[in-house]
């Protein structure tokens, strides 16, 4: 029987093999696992540790799919089956002609580039990622689209939670206070339109902060008087 | 190796550089150098200077290596043209391919390759200044641009090697205790479990001698964690504060 310890404190800073905690009756969970009677961090990250669940958030890594994921792709090509579609992954994603649209696509009567050409951006759904690590997508169903007009930028997946803040807070502040269209793809690509250039760049420019300083304290604020200096 | 030298080694006790027989040279790791890798290092190990850089996950290429259950790991250790007193001839060599293959099955057990099934992670190494152990360095140098990639590692991984000069035990052989001395050990561990990753010898030792060295070895390899862990927590340290407002 060995103790029961926990060695690290919530929202602590781990590196893989760091031991988080001892006992049977911690539970590893997120970028964790136990070996033996200990909790071990696999990845680099942040500790959150909710009751006996022992979790790693992680700081850095490329975006991995999973099913259910809203992500923004560019369409790189076509084929029979539909469209093929860059999502920022190791993986090909596909889009079938019977997921591109709620409409019926006759494509004997018009040619696959009259709905989607290469360059066009989608917001998607993951509908599956299967063992072959083939990666499906949709757009059928609000709010996933084809996306036009506006930018598409690229941030750090693992800074799209800052992005969005808690229950939305930061992404409902930042729609608000530019009056911008912004649609966030958890693969770390941002959209946003507005038909005023500058506001659109003001956009940018918060978005690259939130980004850059996503550690700081005092976030909201700073993203505040950015979005007010820009209204003037 | 094998070379006669007219230098005496070890004078009194010290050694050519002022070191003590299990000292090792000033270690400097810096992380995140690289802007366009995932994942990077420099590190400095008294002369010896190493730049690594980390990629991936990726797609497979050539698609021939990609591995349906887990991800296909590319080590690819080089030595700059003016890394040595004499121009090393670019390109891959004989030594180079070795070296690659040796580091590839130190990081393999550490890394969790499962979990990143039909990609690539590639590391690249690149030796800007060579002055013995970098094979070694290179090891210390690709644990911390894995761990700035964010990939998912069962442990860190840290190397060092000992030696045999005038018939004493040493650690971190340097250039010439290298080239003159009479045996070089380097050895790779994961310093949670102290499992052996590598190990590799060149010229001869006794078997208490090899022990000696080991033991000396994997307590220096768990100082040297200390550093790497440092380095990465000196680049992401003040992500603390996140989310608090």
């Amino acid at each position: 029987m060995t103790t029961e310890k926990i060695h690290v404190k919530d929202r602590e800073i781990v590196i893989p093999g760091d031991v988080l905690a001892e006992g049977m009756s911690y539970i590893p969970s997120g970028h964790a696992m136990r070996d033996d009677e200990k909790v071990i961090a696999t990845s680099l990250g942040l500790t959150s540790i909710k009751g006996h669940v022992v979790k790693v958030i992680p700081l850095a890594g490329r975006y991995i799919p999973r099913r259910g994921d809203a992500v923004i792709g560019k369409i790189t090509g076509s084929a029979k089956f539909g469209w093929t579609v860059n999502i920022r992954c190791p993986f090909d994603a596909d889009l079938p002609i019977a997921e591109a649209s709620n409409s019926y696509l006759d494509t004997r009567r018009y040619p696959m580039s009259k709905f989607y050409v290469s360059g066009d951006f989608v917001f998607a759904n993951v509908l599956d990622v299967s063992e072959k690590k083939y990666v499906r997508l949709s757009v059928k169903d609000r709010p996933y689209r084809k996306l036009h007009e506006g930018i598409v930028i690229e941030v750090s997946p693992t800074k799209i939670p800052r992005i969005i803040g808690k229950q939305g807070s930061m992404i409902k502040m930042l729609k608000e206070g530019s009056g911008c269209d912004i649609l966030v793809g958890q693969n770390g690509l941002v959209w946003i339109k507005n038909e005023n250039p500058e506001k659109q760049m003001l956009m940018v420019n918060a978005i690259k902060k939130i980004e850059s300083e996503s550690h700081k304290s005092g976030l909201t604020e700073k993203i505040q008087t950015l979005l007010k200096g820009g209204k003037k | 190796m094998g070379m006669k030298s007219d230098k005496k080694l070890i004078v009194k006790g010290k050694r050519l550089d002022g070191r003590k027989a299990d000292e090792m040279r000033p270690i400097k790791i810096t992380a995140g150098v690289l802007k366009n890798a995932d994942g990077s290092c420099e590190l400095q190990f008294g002369e010896t200077k190493i730049v690594a850089a980390v990629y991936g996950p990726k797609k497979v290429l050539p698609r021939r290596y990609e591995e349906a259950n887990r991800a296909f790991l590319k080590v690819n250790y080089f030595m700059a043209a003016f890394s040595t007193s004499d121009r090393c001839r670019p390109g891959p060599n004989r030594r180079s391919t070795e070296i690659s293959t040796v580091i590839k099955s130190a990081l393999a057990p550490a890394i969790f390759l499962e979990k990143y099934p039909q990609t690539e992670i590639t590391v690249h190494l690149a030796v800007t200044n060579a002055n013995a152990g970098t094979r070694t360095s290179a090891i210390n140098a690709a644990t911390v641009a894995l761990i700035d990639a964010g990939i998912e590692m069962r442990d860190m991984v840290t190397s060092i090697a000992a030696g045999k000069v005038e018939d004493q035990v040493i650690l971190d052989l340097a250039q010439d205790e290298d080239n003159f001395g009479q045996a070089d050990l380097p050895i790779a561990i994961m310093p949670r479990t102290d499992e052996i990753v590598l190990t590799q010898m060149d010229g001869d030792m006794t078997a208490a001698e090899v022990k000696q060295s080991y033991d000396m070895c994997i307590k220096a390899c768990h100082e040297i964690a200390k550093i790497q862990r440092a380095a990465i927590v000196k680049k992401y340290g003040n992500e603390g504060g996140k989310e608090n407002e």
